[in-house]
């Protein structure tokens, strides 16, 4: 048994630090570090920064034009990147659809698809929930009618990330109606430049907007971008929920936001003292360290134990990353005191002319606890992680 | 033991929530909270009609000369509701404040305006540094000739741009954290030298950055003992986290009921969600938070205007903690449990989570309230 990184590991650790050190962009840190509102420009110079590079598919298998790094390599470069302050990778081409498209994909959709996924082109969203199919997904009923070389869909698809965005979607939809419910759903890739799309903004509770509703009105789509066979989009479907939770644990952004939180502890005062000398608070913040370093290890074991889509354990990385998540957003609201109450989404951008309320990081920090309430919701719900676990594991 | 509210307590809470429920719709809240000052006049002079503005105030002042538990019954209406208007700041703490330590004049010049409607008041304790510590004032009042110099900085004060008068706790002797040496002020907020930098709460009402630079004030604007106003300061503080904590459970009990309704309806997997039964456990454990909470409220709102001021605050204290908890908890269950909707501005439980938990954050959260349980039990 050993835990420390292999020599070649480490060097890649070198080379991913330096690369971050010398071309992440400070402004761009600076939001990510200050939780400020991050443009659809901010995501875009980093992931254009990385694909000239050609670590923007860096995990991307060599044949599909990635490097190849293995699943430990990519968790360094999530790690990191994410301690420099670089913006997340929107995950919905890179990690969902890419690997959908990698295994079941027809020639032309591999070299179209994953080509203008890998260089920063094309930027995608996930289609999968519906106003009525939340957790019950197989429920979809958004239909898609085949009528010669193309097909039409109707219907309206919900909670839609960064649809505001993007430029292709991949949906769920219901090829066939007659069968069981599993079985009519296919896989579809649409241009969100499609005549019959209308995409409307869903105002969260912290009064951003990163989701929407989209609705299809006899949208045509090529048959040419259906993916795989008709009726085996469910299939696809859970192969993709695997890879969308190993992301999820977001064990590198936590570290990052732990560091954040010791240091708004400093600052804060308590009794004329530093807040993180506080007994109690003290003994909190160490609970979610401790947490999150048994979820590092329990996400090296699962890296280690298997290159391919991870199995239903990826629902611990799920369930513990989200909580963690949300604990380390609790606690910086906590760590405010009376300056959680102040609201100014005003003071969400980095220019702002604004004068302060408060210390400088705590304008966001409220409304990113209200907001990080999501992450139990999303990806597949805590309680259907649960049942899966449940079934798949404990045989219950 | 009598547990039943009176005759007229029952009326209070009848007409206010018959008023609410017919007059503060949700969307009427969302225009209010849109507009310039933040709160309706017109809200606030029907509550000067229904004559809860006056509610404590002494009867010879044009008031009702009210318990702490009537705060409590209109209090917990007020969360129901989720009303933002400043009930909690000007009738509670900054009302109740005058008529407690008020000079003659003090209560002649303000209480029966204040119980019209006619004017507004607020109190302002907490500093940047403070967190939730009355004790810890670093705002100064130099004392020149027969008048005060008033210097420093109030933080997140509820109100304190559209409140028409401020009371200020301040330093006129002593070290910046010492009990002895605190003396409160009633302050203009038209006066030369204050600032007030309004902003919106994330609970959905206002607060102020007041800034105090070389306020001058006559000696007739000290309130209370000069030196001494920690015990007043902190009765009334005392006073206003009972009310907050009724509202709490005002609050929770909508959210419950909102959730309750929800997965009973929202169907998944050809059922209401509510038959899954990890989803009814945790319905129930809302339920059991809600009913604690209601009882602990209770017993802080009979104590809250005790003259025994260890008894009041070990009842405050254990309430307002276990509403910070049982806010906390319950405020993520109710999201959960409505999934992506429960995340979202256009459903009122959103802002009802959003108002329970940041009740919290206002004089003295659970760490802090737990804190001084036990010190105090130490003695
Ligand atoms: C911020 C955000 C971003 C999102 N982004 C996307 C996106 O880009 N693309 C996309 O397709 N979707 C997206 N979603 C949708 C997300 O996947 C769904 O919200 C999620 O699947 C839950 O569905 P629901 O909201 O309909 O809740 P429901 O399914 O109605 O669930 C409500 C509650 O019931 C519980 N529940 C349901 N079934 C069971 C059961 N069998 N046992 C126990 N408990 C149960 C749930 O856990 C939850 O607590 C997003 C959601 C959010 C909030």
């Amino acid at each position: 048994m050993d835990l420390a990184y292999t020599a070649e590991e480490a060097a890649f650790r070198d080379e991913v630090r330096d690369f971050v050190t010398a071309n992440l962009p400070a402004d761009i840190a600076r939001k990510v570090l200050e939780h400020r509102r991050l443009e659809k420009s901010d995501y875009a110079r980093w992931q254009d920064i990385l694909a000239k590079q050609g670590w923007l598919a860096g995990h991307w298998p060599v044949e599909h034009g990635g490097c190849g790094w293995t699943p430990v390599q990519n968790h360094i470069f999530d790690e990191e990147t994410a301690a420099a302050g670089a913006p997340r990778l929107i995950p919905f081409g890179l990690n969902m659809v890419a690997p959908v498209i990698m295994a079941y994909g027809s020639p032309w959709q591999k070299e179209h698809y994953l080509s203008r996924i890998r260089t920063n082109h094309d930027w995608w969203c996930q289609g999968y929930s519906e106003p009525g199919s939340g957790s019950d997904l197989a429920s979809l009923k958004t239909r898609a009618v085949r009528d010669g070389d193309h097909y039409l869909v109707n219907g309206q698809k919900t909670w839609t990330t960064l649809a505001q965005y993007a430029d292709m979607i991949f949906c769920l939809v219901r090829t066939d109606t007659t069968v069981k419910k599993q079985e009519g759903i296919s896989f579809l890739l649409i241009d969100m430049h499609s005549p019959g799309i209308t995409v409307r903004p869903i105002v969260t509770l912290d009064e951003e907007h990163e989701v929407n509703e989209v609705f299809f009105e006899d949208v045509k789509v090529p048959v040419a971008n259906l993916v795989g066979e008709e009726g085996k989009g469910w299939t696809y479907a859970k192969y993709l929920l695997g890879h969308e939770r190993t992301g999820i644990a977001g064990v590198g952004a936590s570290k990052r936001e732990l560091d954040t939180l010791k240091h708004i502890a400093k600052i804060q005062r308590k009794n004329g003292r530093p807040l993180g000398d506080d007994p109690g608070f003290a003994a909190r913040m160490a609970q979610v360290e401790i947490d999150l370093l048994a979820l590092e290890m329990t996400v090296m074991r699962v890296l280690a134990s298997r290159g391919k889509a991870p199995g239903p354990e990826a629902s611990i990385l799920k369930i513990k990353g989200t909580e963690i998540q949300q604990a380390l957003t609790e606690l910086m609201m906590e760590a405010l005191g009376p300056y959680a109450l102040p609201f100014r989404p005003e003071a969400m951008t980095l220019d702002t002319e604004d004068e302060l309320v408060g210390p400088d990081y705590a304008a966001p920090l409220a409304a990113r606890y209200f907001n990080y309430r999501k992450v139990t919701i999303y990806g597949g719900s805590n309680e259907i992680q649960r049942n899966i676990i449940a079934q798949m594991v404990l045989g219950l | 033991m009598d547990f039943s509210f009176s005759e007229e307590q029952q009326l209070l809470r009848e007409s206010l929530a018959r008023y609410v429920e017919r007059e503060y719709t949700f969307e009427k809240r969302r225009a209010i909270q849109r507009s310039a000052e933040g709160f309706s006049h017109e809200v606030w002079s029907a509550f000067a009609e229904m004559g809860l503005l006056g509610l404590t105030t002494p009867e010879e002042y044009g008031g009702y000369g009210g318990s702490a538990v009537d705060t409590l019954v209109v209090s917990q209406v007020l969360g129901s509701g989720l009303v933002v208007e400043p009930y909690l700041a000007s009738v509670v703490l900054g009302t109740g404040l005058v008529a407690r330590a008020g000079s003659t004049a003090q209560k002649e010049s303000l209480l029966p305006a204040a119980a019209r409607g006619e004017l507004l008041l607020t109190l302002a304790h907490a500093e940047p540094d403070s967190r939730y510590e009355l004790a810890e004032v670093a705002t100064s009042a130099r004392r020149q000739g027969n008048q005060f110099v008033l210097q420093g900085h109030k933080a997140v004060v509820p109100w304190g741009a559209q409140a028409d008068r401020l009371i200020v706790s301040a330093r006129t002797a002593g070290g910046p954290r010492d009990a002895q040496g605190i003396s409160l002020f009633v302050i203009e907020r038209g006066m030369k030298g204050v600032g007030a930098r309004d902003y919106r709460t994330i609970d959905g009402q206002r607060a102020a950055e007041v800034k105090l630079d070389d306020v001058l004030v006559g000696a007739d604007a000290v309130l209370g003992p000069l030196d001494g106003a920690l015990p007043l300061l902190e009765a009334i503080a005392d006073v206003g986290a009972a009310a907050l904590c009724a509202e709490a459970v005002g609050v929770m009990e909508t959210l419950n009921a909102q959730t309750l309704e929800y997965i009973k309806t929202r169907q998944q997997f050809g059922q209401p969600i509510g038959r899954f039964q990890v989803l009814q456990h945790r319905a129930v454990d809302m339920f059991i938070h809600l009913e604690q909470s209601k009882s602990i409220a209770l017993l802080a709102a009979v104590r809250a205007d005790s003259a025994d001021a260890a008894e009041r605050r070990r009842a405050v204290s254990a309430a307002k903690a276990h509403l910070g908890r049982s806010g906390r908890a319950v405020t993520q269950m109710a999201i959960q449990l409505h999934g992506g909707m429960g995340v979202t501005d256009e459903l009122p439980a959103s802002h009802y989570a959003k108002r329970l938990t940041m009740i919290d954050f206002h004089l003295g959260d659970a760490d802090f309230h737990v804190e001084r349980f036990v010190a105090d039990a130490r003695g």
